[in-house]
């Protein structure tokens, strides 16, 4: 028997009309936009902000300028600083520490264990301004949290926004992001059945031996999922302007924080668009492999 | 036998030890934040305040500005999560009970270009929408915008939740009476709710927590929301005012505290974690 329709498709069409127009209007007008200014010399102020000229590919030769592309505050020293950012504190740290922390929460007692969670999901969900207050705070050189206790433990303390302002941020995007693949990992291990565990027991497997050789064999898709989402967030995300301001000097300019500079401070528009597009086409790399591997049903592997 | 026993015991240690070691590490930086909103003296050191005193509250009541600005944040959040809940409700109950065709392909194409467009690729193009709109400096610029960027993954959220109903819900109504729209109104809306309340939840976390967006589409102060005027409290030389600063952050977190743990009790905070832009 075919199934009759719950609501007609002119009705469908007229449910769908708000979202779409809300979406068209600011998500996919935007991306079309974009592409388009990224071949003007638009600006903010003067006469090119008005009625700007074409320039064809100008912007993007400006930026990929191989005389200057790898100069501190560049687009090229930018792009490179932000794959260091994301390998480090998103695929290393993020993930591994993710991982680490999901699995301690499986053995250890509840009473601890809600503390563990407490503590990392509250990094995760207070509001950024509040974080980076939090931060500026525990990194301060005379009072700070951090060097209190370095200096108790007898080490030299350190003014880290200054002499180490990249480790800074990832360390700070690190803190501030396991939550979601801890939370990610919980559930998948949560997924898998107790018995596959307490055979391990009987058989007198190490911790290690049934993370290594039951649970991550079986939660292989939950950590391809957890990959690609945080390595797109650590990707495009603008947290580490409350810390740094992308500096001192360039140094912690990851593209979220150089685009934010070229259009709005510099008011170039046009090359701003232009880190846009190269922003826009890595993320939809990332999207599609994402979509793709979501789309099959979950394959668990074995 | 004991000898393994006792290995058991030490692993355990190891791994309480491992546990308290990390949850110390994650909570050092904000260990902070419970102190000093009470403490009339504090300063950037770790101190216990002596005595604890509500008068650094007292002194963000007093200050306007910082209750326009909270005011502010509320009425983008509230704008932003109706515009997103109702608009998400109805075009995810479209894309699942409507024989509309392609609406697969649909919900794909906007979930990419959501996830494409973010906020550091899309600054420069919505800035300039918004100011084609003459929008800039509104309150509605920042509503409309997070509106739409939020929307792909609330309906996606929300579509999953209405497929899972039984659509004999509905189809019952409707052999007994009733019309498309009184079966989604009086029956489909009540059962997707719970949904909804996640979707609304998500989406308001999000625009009250967030700075990019209102720090390049307003300029006034007096519609800043509270995470842009945040950065006001500084003395003349740029020293923050840290009384004053960490009181209202506090403040300022708290809705974002009470739903985490409002949705938490209500239903486990598992699955509501996963989307976060």
């Amino acid at each position: 028997m075919k199934k009759f329709s719950l609501l007609s498709t002119r009705a469908g069409a007229l449910f769908l009309a708000p979202a779409s127009a809300l979406v068209g209007v600011f998500v996919i007008i935007p991306f079309f936009w974009v592409i388009f200014v990224s071949f003007t010399n638009r600006t903010l102020l003067g006469r090119t902000a008005v009625d700007p000229d074409f320039v064809g590919l100008q912007n993007y030769f400006a930026l990929f300028n191989p005389a200057t592309f790898f100069t501190r505050g560049q687009f090229g020293f930018s792009l490179i600083l932000t794959i260091q950012f994301v390998l480090l504190s998103a695929l290393i740290g993020q993930a591994l520490l993710g991982l680490l922390l999901a699995w301690l929460s499986q053995t250890v007692t509840p009473t601890l264990k809600s503390f563990l969670q407490t503590a990392v999901i509250a990094a995760w969900i207070l509001p950024e301004v509040v974080i980076g207050f939090a931060w500026f705070a525990f990194l301060d050189y005379d009072n700070g949290t951090l060097n209190m206790i370095l200096r108790g433990l007898g080490l030299p303390p350190g003014d880290w926004l200054l002499q180490q302002p990249f480790w800074v941020i990832v360390f700070f995007n690190t803190w501030r992001g396991a939550a979601f693949s801890m939370m990610l990992f919980n559930s998948a291990f949560q997924s898998i059945p107790p018995s596959y565990f307490q055979a391990a027991d009987v058989a007198g497997a190490t911790s290690w031996q049934k993370l290594r050789d039951i649970a991550l064999p079986l939660i292989r898709g939950h950590v391809v999922t957890d990959l690609i989402l945080i390595t797109m967030w650590t990707f495009n995300v603008f947290t580490p302007f409350l810390l740094t301001h992308g500096g001192p000097s360039y140094r912690t300019e990851i593209l979220s924080i150089y685009t934010y500079r070229i259009a709005f401070k510099d008011f170039e528009f046009g090359k701003g668009a232009a880190v846009g597009v190269v922003i826009m086409l890595m993320n939809l790399a990332f999207a599609l492999v994402y979509l793709r591997l979501a789309h099959k049903k979950p394959v668990e592997a074995e | 036998m004991r000898k393994r026993t006792q290995n058991i015991f030490v692993r355990r240690t190891i791994f309480a030890a491992a546990a308290t070691f990390l949850g110390t590490i994650f909570a050092l930086p904000l260990v902070w934040f419970i102190f000093a909103p009470f403490n009339a003296r504090a300063e950037l050191g770790l101190a216990i305040p002596s005595p604890f005193t509500l008068s650094n509250f007292a002194t963000v009541f007093q200050n306007t500005f910082a209750m326009q600005a909270l005011l502010n944040s509320l009425i983008q959040a509230a704008g932003g999560v109706v515009l997103v809940g109702g608009a998400a409700t109805l075009a995810a109950y479209a894309l699942s009970r409507s024989p509309i065709p392609g609406k697969g392909a649909v919900t794909y194409i906007l979930l990419l270009f959501s996830s494409v467009v973010s906020g550091s690729a899309a600054m420069v193009p919505i800035f300039l929408i918004i100011s084609a709109a003459g929008l800039i400096d509104t309150h509605l610029a920042v509503i409309l915008v997070f509106a739409g960027g939020l929307l792909p993954t609330a309906m996606f959220i929300l579509r999953d939740f209405i497929d899972a109903i039984p659509r004999s819900y509905e189809e019952s109504a409707m052999v007994a009476g009733a019309s498309p729209l009184q079966a989604f109104f009086d029956v489909a809306l009540p059962v997707i709710r719970p949904g909804i309340v996640v979707v609304v939840v998500w989406a308001f976390v999000n625009i009250w927590g967030s700075f990019l967006i209102p720090f390049i589409l307003l300029r006034s102060d007096k519609l800043m929301p509270a995470s842009v005027a945040i950065y006001s409290f500084y003395s003349e030389a740029g020293t923050p005012i840290v009384t004053l600063l960490a009181a209202y952050s506090l403040i300022y977190s708290l809705p974002v505290i009470a739903l985490y743990l409002f949705v938490n009790w209500k239903f486990g905070f598992r699955f509501f974690g996963g989307i976060k832009s």
